[in-house]
């Protein structure tokens, strides 16, 4: 099964091979990975969506806490995520493919259907742009390959994935974790963010 | 140091990297000089509270390190220079990392603007030893020297300990920094897993507890590396819970402890693998159901509920999945859980227990076979020149200031067997990895670790000829290390593992060896050869008053074998027991 994982390490060298090696070694393939810069500074966040035996879970989260690099790791599901991916189509379309140049208008129809965007078009070929879930970019190349059209290129950034509500980590606090009390006198103006001077709870505290 | 008026005073890498090293109160590094690492030694003579031990090769210099750490406690420190000085320290590291010891390695490294260029003598020794490192640093400016370097002490200490490596650039040893030894603190380590007595998990616990009436406890390594072995034993006394250890768990508890039962596992007697077969609670502490402890997997204790108390949550239900899993160190989880039961659960005492009982009536017909109690033949066996060392440091009762480094191979098992440990951290052994020549170097790490104690290698004739170069580094070091060498011409674990499920294919496991008296004698090191049972204690005695090294070349039983033996494949219950015509009774064939 598919299980998806957030991760905040070190923005730092190495770290993704770090990461990386940790699933080489416990012979998982990582079915995609993102990584990007998050809220905090130093801090990136990454979304490791890799399919794993059910009780690999576990398993895999603990490991990678393990690493030194990693300051907070997470596992959501689609229940109480909002779990994105985007995608650039190229399409062949223009006077040499099979629906000639009616194919573009076509071409239009379908992705305001699917909420995509046309973001180039050239002689031979249109360009489409598409945020959305993994589902949903599958249904939009599932239409274009059953419609007829040629799919020249695909590039999709894989999952990115954050939970609903509080801050990832704020739901670990919630679980009753060290600083689930707010000593603060004043209440926090934005209870969902993390102040800059706080550290990530460990996830295996009680 | 070069400047030490000024309270911060500007040095140069190289001198930073060793001031920082006394500033964590290192007094010794296990090292090879080179290239890279050379602006290193270069200062070295600047800091005298530092001794540098020349090692032969460097993979011995990380067992070094390790053989310091696991005698000591302490963070052992070993140093090479790039390329394959590098690259000698993987074994050695790979040996730490899978038994948990805290040491940090410290390599040179090509200078910064040439990283990457296949330079002379560069390898990418923070990518090779990704794996077999808990952690690794690449250190480009004098500037991060001080605090990379303190970072890497914590992070080998913490937790669960492991082996730290800190590559450094020779243009960064070159360089010169502020030294700031207070500045370059590092951050407290990540937030440590805390129980707390109300966490329903400590209440499991204590209910699962509450109700066995066949319970045992498993101590692993973490029982020493948490320094918990007192809280252990007084559980077990408080309740009356029999003990049985891991390899590395063997010196957790007093070996002559009525609980104690001794080593479970492959090669563990019977008593102690039926009683966790038959168990109706396991208390996990520190150990990670490691498959030569467990045996077959479907077939391992199949009755009981377990307690894993374990500081990596990483191991939590990796083999073996259990009931209860309480994340922490073992010493902070004893003192919660120990109260709240006796409290809730009234101290039993030995009379009234019937699964003691039942355990120790296994012991009497188990041990009618062993070697060990049947009358000398006129034939030497490595259970009794084993047996023997250990009477003979009793006798002279030295026994807690005795420390047994041990290779690889039956000669490790049968010391396991026959040496009745008594104080923590005097076996020291490769568990995990099983690194083969590891004994010489890791006894010259634990005798420099605790220069006061007798220091005993058990070697096989194999592992021995692995690493028997750093006989020179003893003489230079004026170390007077005991060695046993358990002859036998043979691979014999090899060997026996080729007897049982090979067809006796001897397949390279006959191995010619030297006159390992004579190899000793090369190096100035006195030494005898002993083939008769009588002449074991007296050797023995020779080398642990003699004062300076002694080798002994103990030429035992050529096709001994290590029993009980669980095969691969085999339930815990389901051993080879030893041979019940003896065919070592019979007499040789020359008679």
């Amino acid at each position: 099964m598919l299980h998806t994982f957030v991760a905040l390490v070190q923005d730092r060298p190495g770290v993704l091979t770090r990461v990386a090696s940790l699933f080489r070694r416990l012979n998982i393939n990582i079915v995609s990975l993102t990584v990007g810069e998050s809220e905090r500074p130093d801090t990136s966040r990454m979304t490791i969506v890799c399919d794993a035996p059910e009780n690999a879970a576990h398993r895999i989260r603990a490991s990678l806490y393990k690493l030194e690099t990693t300051i907070g790791v997470d596992e959501v599901n689609r229940a109480d995520a909002v779990v994105r991916e985007l995608c650039l189509i190229k399409v062949g379309a223009g006077p040499n493919h099979p629906h000639g140049l009616h194919s573009r208008s076509q071409i239009f129809e379908l992705s305001q259907v699917f909420r995509a965007r046309v973001v180039d078009l050239a002689p031979e070929s249109i360009m489409l742009e598409m945020t959305g879930s993994a589902s949903k970019i599958e249904g939009l190349l599932q239409v274009l390959r059953e419609s007829g059209y040629t799919i020249l290129e695909v590039s999709r950034t894989g999952r990115m994935a954050m939970r609903r509500g509080h801050h990832t980590s704020r739901v670990l606090q919630a679980l009753g974790t060290r600083q689930g009390q707010n000593t603060s006198e004043f209440p926090d103006p934005d209870p969902d963010a993390l102040r800059e001077d706080e550290t990530l709870p460990g996830i295996f505290e009680e | 140091m070069a400047d030490s008026s000024n309270a911060n005073p500007t040095l140069t890498g190289a001198e930073i990297l060793l001031a920082t090293l006394a500033g964590e109160g290192i007094t010794t590094i296990f090292g090879y000089p080179g290239g890279a690492i050379l602006p290193v030694y270069d200062a070295l003579r600047k800091f005298p509270t530092l001794h540098h031990v020349l090692v032969r090769h460097e993979q011995s210099a990380a067992h070094m390190a390790d053989g310091y750490a696991r005698a000591s406690g302490r963070v052992g420190v070993c140093m090479a220079t790039s390329g394959p000085g590098a690259t000698n320290l993987v074994t050695g590291l790979a040996t730490a990392m899978i038994d948990s010891i805290p040491i940090v390695a410290i390599t040179g490294q090509v200078s910064s603007k040439v990283l990457g260029t296949d330079a002379f003598q560069e390898i990418d020794i923070t990518g090779i030893t990704l794996p077999v490192t808990k952690h690794n640093f690449l250190v480009t400016r004098a500037e991060e020297i001080a605090a990379v370097l303190r970072e890497a002490f914590q992070i080998a200490r913490s937790g669960r300990p492991g082996p730290v490596l800190v590559d450094v650039t020779k243009d960064a040893q070159q360089a010169t920094a502020i030294f700031d030894f207070d500045a370059a603190k590092p951050h407290p380590y990540r937030p440590h897993p805390m129980l707390r007595a109300e966490s329903s998990s400590i209440r499991e616990a204590v209910a699962l507890i509450q109700q066995a009436r066949r319970p045992v406890i498993l101590a692993g390594h973490g029982v020493v590396e948490s320094g918990a072995e007192k809280e252990v034993l007084a559980l077990a006394e408080a309740h009356q819970i029999p003990i049985a250890s891991t390899l590395l768990g063997l010196d957790a508890v007093p070996a002559e402890h009525p609980l104690s039962l001794g080593m479970m596992g492959m090669h563990g007697e019977s008593w102690v693998n039926n009683a966790i077969q038959q168990a109706d609670l396991l208390l996990a502490f520190g150990m990670r159901f490691d498959d030569r402890v467990t045996g077959n997997l479907t077939k391992y204790s199949p009755n009981s509920k377990k307690i894993h108390v374990e500081i990596d949550p990483s191991e939590v239900n990796k083999n073996v999945s259990v009931d209860v899993a309480l994340i922490g160190d073992l010493k902070e989880v004893l003192s919660l859980l120990t109260p709240l039961l006796a409290d809730q659960h009234p101290p039993r005492s030995a009379a009234d227990s019937e699964w003691l009982r039942q355990i120790h009536a296994g012991k009497g017909n188990a041990s009618v076979r062993d070697i060990i109690n049947l009358p000398d033949n006129g034939h030497l066996y490595a259970a009794h020149v084993i047996s023997d060392i250990w009477h003979e440091a009793a006798a002279a009762g030295r026994l807690e200031q005795t420390i047994i480094v041990t290779d690889v191979g039956q000669h490790q098992m049968w010391e396991a067997q026959y040496f009745k440990h008594q104080a923590p951290r005097s076996l020291i052994t490769s568990g995990g990895l099983g690194t083969m020549g590891f004994a010489l170097p890791a006894a010259i790490g634990a005798k420099s670790a605790c220069p006061d104690k007798d220091v005993w290698v058990i070697a096989g004739d194999g592992g021995f000829q692995m690493t028997a170069a750093e006989l020179s580094t003893i003489v230079q070091e004026k170390m007077p290390i005991n060695i046993a060498v358990i002859n036998n011409g043979f691979l014999g674990m090899v060997r026996q593992w080729q007897e049982t499920i090979y067809d006796k294919n001897y397949a390279a496991s006959p191995i010619l060896s030297p006159n390992f008296v004579l190899l000793a004698a090369a190096h100035g090191i006195a030494g005898a050869t002993v083939n008769r049972r009588a002449d074991v204690i007296p050797n023995a005695s020779i080398a642990r008053t003699s004062g300076k090294p002694f080798l002994i070349d103990f030429q035992v039983e050529k096709e001994d074998g290590v029993y009980p033996m669980i095969t691969p494949g085999s339930g815990l219950h389901e051993m080879l027991r030893r041979p019940q015509h003896d065919p070592l009774l019979e007499l040789p064939e020359d008679q």
